[in-house]
Parts: C-alpha cells; structure tokens; sequence
C-alpha cells in the first residue's frame, strides 16, 4: 500500500488537482468569497473518512478515542460549513427581475 | 504495481471518484451567485457518498461508535451553522481548527499504529500533516477568541519574537527530520506537536484585526494542506484532491488579501503592523475639520445624482446595516443610483462585507469591487463612508512614509463630497491618521453608525420609526 509507485500516483493527484483548484478558485466572484471559504471547509471535513475508519476498525484505545474525536470535529464543519453556506447564498438576491425568481 | 482490489474496494474508490467529480462542480460552481447553491447541493451529495462508501470499508467492526460522533457532530455543527452573520470571522476560524484537530488527531493516531514501520516519504509527510495541523488548531482557536474578542484585539509584540518564533519552527522540524531518520522513537512525536500548537499560538499572537482576512485565508490554504499530506498517509485520493482544492482556495484569498493590502505574505506574518502605526500617529496635532449633523447630511444626499457607500468593519460593529438598507431604499425611492464600494480587506474576512449587505437584502448587483468602481468616483456627487478607514485613506496613494503607503484604497476623496460617518477623531483600527478627514470636501458625521444612519432616514421620511 505505501509502494513508492502509489506515492507518485499520490503526487500527481496533488499537482494536478492543486491545478484545477486554482483555475476553478480564481474565477469565483469576490462578492463570493466568505461563503467560498465556508464551503471549501466543509469539503475539507472530507478528512472525516480517515477519522471514521479509525473508529471502526478500533486497533487500539488511542486511535479508537483520537478518532472519535476527529469525527465529532469534523462532523460538525460538515453541518456547520454546509449549513451556514446555504444560508449565505440564499441571502443573495439580484435586483433584475430579469433572474430566476429565488427558491426558497 | 496496484495490489488487486477486492470487489467492495473497488466499489469505494468509485464512489470517492464520484465525490471528487462533485467537489470540483462544487467549486466551479461558486464562480456565480446564479449557480452557487447548486454547488452546495453538489458538495452535499458528494459528502454522503463518501460517508456512506467509507462505511462499507470492510475493517469496520464498531458502527456504535461510529453513528455516537456522528450525532454529536451534528449537534455541535447545527448551531456552528445558525450564527449571526456578523459573527461568521470567528464562525470560520473555529471551523478551520476544528478541521485541522481531526487532521492532528488522525496523523497522531496513525503515527502510534504504525510505528516505527514508517517509510520515509511516509514520516515526513505525517510530520507535515501533524506540524501544519497542529498550528492550525491553536492559530485558528486564536484568531477566533480576538475576533470574538475575548482575547485583545491589538498586536502584542515584544523584543526578539521573530528569532522566538523561528527557533521554536527549527526545532519542530529537527524533531521531524530525527523522527524521519529514527520512526522508532515514539516519545519525541507528543513534543513535535506540542511544539507545533505552542508555535500557532505565538503565530497569531502579534496579529492584528486589520490582518485577519489575510490571516484567515492563510490558515484556509494550511489546513487544506495538512488535510492532502493527510490523505498521501492515508493513500486516500479523495483526500488528497479535497486537501489541493481547500489549500488552492487559501492560497488564491491570501494573496488577494495580500495584494489589496499591498503587503507579502511574510510581512503579514512577521510584520506586527500595529506597532509601526502607533508611531507614526502620535506626532499629529489636532486639525480642523468640517462636520454636519443629520439634518444637513440628509439634505445633501437628497440632493445628490450618484452615491457611493463605502462600507467597513465598523459598520459591522455598530450592527448598521439594516439601517443602510432602509437608507438605500430610501434614496431609491427618490431617483437616487446608490452603489457600494467593496473593498478586498473590508472586514475581518475576504467577502465579510459583501454577506453582511446581502443579509440586509441590498441586491448583489449594488455590490460593486474596487478596481470597477474606483473610476466613478469623480462622477460621484456624495461617497459616504461607514466605518470604514483605512482603505479610504489617500495617504496611501501619495504619503510614502505612511505605513499603508501602496495599498490600493478607494478614491472616495475624488468624489464631489465626501460625508464620513465615525464615533470620534481617534484613529482606526490600525492607529493610522486619515488626510481625508481634513479636505475641503469631506464632512464627518459624528456618532455611532446605526443611529446616525437612522436619523438620517428619518429625515429623509423613509425610515420605520
């Protein structure tokens, strides 16, 4: 699993989502950008896949309780971060009646 | 090369390429208020199906356990999502370091797993991963308490804190370097990360309000980072793409916020801002200045063809901008084109501004950046500036010895009247004193900025009482 060919695999990811992140980042607008953070943290709460595992598969007491708590934090920026995100993007309302009308 | 995939294996890692896909639609996505919520939906689902692919991970024997921190997560994340918008700063650093502690927790737990068969490669990207998590936690843990501000606001400097700061760097990393050559010795990894907490600490510490968007992006772009050093130890691609997304996003809002403020990364890091101001401040003697009350400056505003509002932190502080809306509305009513002017580093984070008016249900369209709006403002009869200071003042376009000397400000004094509404004659948040104030066509209004704004509404009849 920790072949030198899967941590160049790895590398590649890296750089070339490190690419698609700039590209696709540098074009969301700037009114955009609290919520764009709020966002990218909840996405990072993605970290809670390596917590889960570490839970589960409970190989000792300290992954078992670290785990645990990893969840706990990164469950709650999951929530948290999508919630608060939604709740942004729905306060912002164009004044061209010529837009979609907001869902609410 | 790959080991053969078992078959729910091979089931997981499709629904993490799923994930990916969905992430990446997410943020291209946030390229426009139009489409933005559908990114939200796209990361939702794409969390859910990572969640639930993780599940299946055939070494799970505990789900109690699993579904117990699920629910307490929730719990605790339901009301991380309902604060007041005024409060999302310090909502956002507390969320980057509890990102950052899972990834902390994660890298240490394995750390003690695998010891001391830890490759190289191996080891020195877990210390990456613990070092750039663990001063995330406390780093973020500080911006919030002084956003919040239980801790002070100002700088705190003292002699020799860079070499401090330095010093305590070096030895995390030897730490590190002796842990790559050596994995076995199990008690110096607790020291590398307290280290790394006590250097997050020392980090923020000579950090100021004026920085926290910058400061804030920054710890973005590193608790991205740890979290894709964390998915190179976990062999997780999703991970990895979901950590270069996060930190991409940091780095790209660092140097925006670094460039409106023209100041490099290091400065604001290293640089105590504060301090420097502070100095240049006290020789001023006190000027005259031109000021109006309500009454007067409604009379004007009715008057005026175009406005321009800037807004600043100090409009979210005095909870005004309600009453700037029920001001917009009002003028409107009269034929009156109000804009707002948002400066890159208005706020305590990139964006604040621009959520707060939004919140108050001013369209978005209203909302105009500095490098659009700048050329208007000879053609603007009134600008008027709440709360704001800093990013209106000239001196940074022609005083070289000024500590902002090169930041990029909004040119409100080449408006035809500039009305500036403020508590006192003290100085900003960063201590620095504002030529504005003394021109021939500025009027300070005077008072807290809700109050003031409110007067001026009723004056102009369109206020609720």
């Amino acid at each position: 699993m920790n072949s030198s060919s899967n941590l160049i695999d790895a590398l590649f990811i890296f750089v070339l989502a490190g690419f698609i992140g700039f590209e696709v980042i540098r074009r969301v607008s700037p009114l955009l950008h609290t919520p764009l953070m709020s966002l990218t943290n909840a996405l990072d709460a993605i970290a809670v896949v390596g917590a889960i595992v570490l839970v589960g598969e409970h190989k000792s007491t300290l992954s078992a309780v670290f785990g645990f708590i990893a969840v706990v934090a990164a469950t709650s920026n999951i929530v948290g971060g999508f919630f608060i995100t939604d709740r942004m993007l729905k306060m912002f309302k164009s004044s061209r009646p010529a837009a979609k009308p907001v869902v609410k | 090369m790959t080991p053969e995939l078992a078959g729910s294996q091979i089931v997981i890692e499709l629904v993490y390429l799923i994930a990916s896909v969905l992430f990446i639609l997410s943020l291209k996505w946030m390229s426009s208020p139009t489409t933005a919520r559908h990114g939200i939906w796209a990361g939702e689902i794409g969390m859910l199906l990572a969640i639930c692919g993780t599940l299946l991970h055939h070494g799970i024997v505990d789900y109690r356990l699993i579904a117990i921190a699920l629910v307490l997560g929730t719990i605790i994340g339901v009301p991380l999502g309902r604060v007041a918008m005024t409060a999302v700063p310090q909502r956002t650093a507390l969320s980057h370091a509890f990102g950052a502690l899972c990834v902390t927790l994660v890298g240490s737990a394995e750390f003690y797993l695998r010891a001391p068969n830890i490759s190289r490669f191996m080891m020195s990207v877990l210390s990456l991963e613990v070092i750039l998590g663990g001063l995330t936690v406390t780093g973020s843990l500080m911006a919030a308490g002084k956003l919040q501000e239980i801790l002070p606001q100002r700088p705190l400097t003292y002699k020799g804190q860079n070499l401090v700061n330095f010093v305590l760097l070096a030895v995390a990393v030897a730490i590190a370097v002796t842990l790559v050559l050596h994995p076995g010795d199990h008690s110096l990894f607790p020291f590398m990360v307290l280290i790394a907490l006590a250097f997050g600490v020392l980090l923020i510490i000579p950090i100021g309000g004026a920085d926290m968007p910058t400061v804030i992006s920054l710890l973005n772009g590193y608790a991205g980072l740890s979290a894709a050093a964390m998915g190179f130890v976990l062999d997780s691609k999703l991970l990895i793409i979901a950590g270069a997304l996060d930190g991409s996003s940091g780095l790209i809002l660092s140097i925006i916020m670094s460039k409106a403020m023209n100041r490099s990364f290091t400065n604001v890091l290293f640089g105590a801002f504060g301090q420097v101001q502070a100095a240049s401040a006290a020789g001023e003697e006190a000027r005259p200045v031109r000021s109006a009350t309500p009454e007067e400056a409604a009379a004007i505003l009715s008057a005026a063809n175009r406005v321009i509002v800037v807004p600043g932190y100090g409009m979210a502080v005095a909870q005004a901008q309600h009453k700037v809306r029920e001001l917009f509305d009002a003028l409107s009513k009269r034929g009156v084109d109000v804009r707002f002017a948002i400066h890159p580093v208005a706020g305590r984070m990139p964006g604040h501004m621009n959520v707060l008016l939004a919140e108050a249900d001013i369209p978005y369209d209203r909302l105009i950046e500095m490098d659009e709006i700048n050329g208007d403002f000879p053609q603007t009869d009134v600008a008027l500036v709440i709360g704001a200071n800093d990013v209106t003042n000239p001196a940074a376009r022609s005083d070289a010895s000024s500590p902002i000397y090169g930041m990029p400000i909004l040119d409100v004094d080449k408006a035809h009247t500039v009305m500036v509404i403020k508590r006192s004659m003290n100085p900003g948040f960063a201590g620095i004193d504002n030529p504005l104030y003394y021109l021939d066509n500025t009027l300070m209004l005077f008072g807290d900025a809700k109050a003031f704004v409110g007067s001026i509404v009723r004056e102009l009849g369109g206020g609720h009482g």
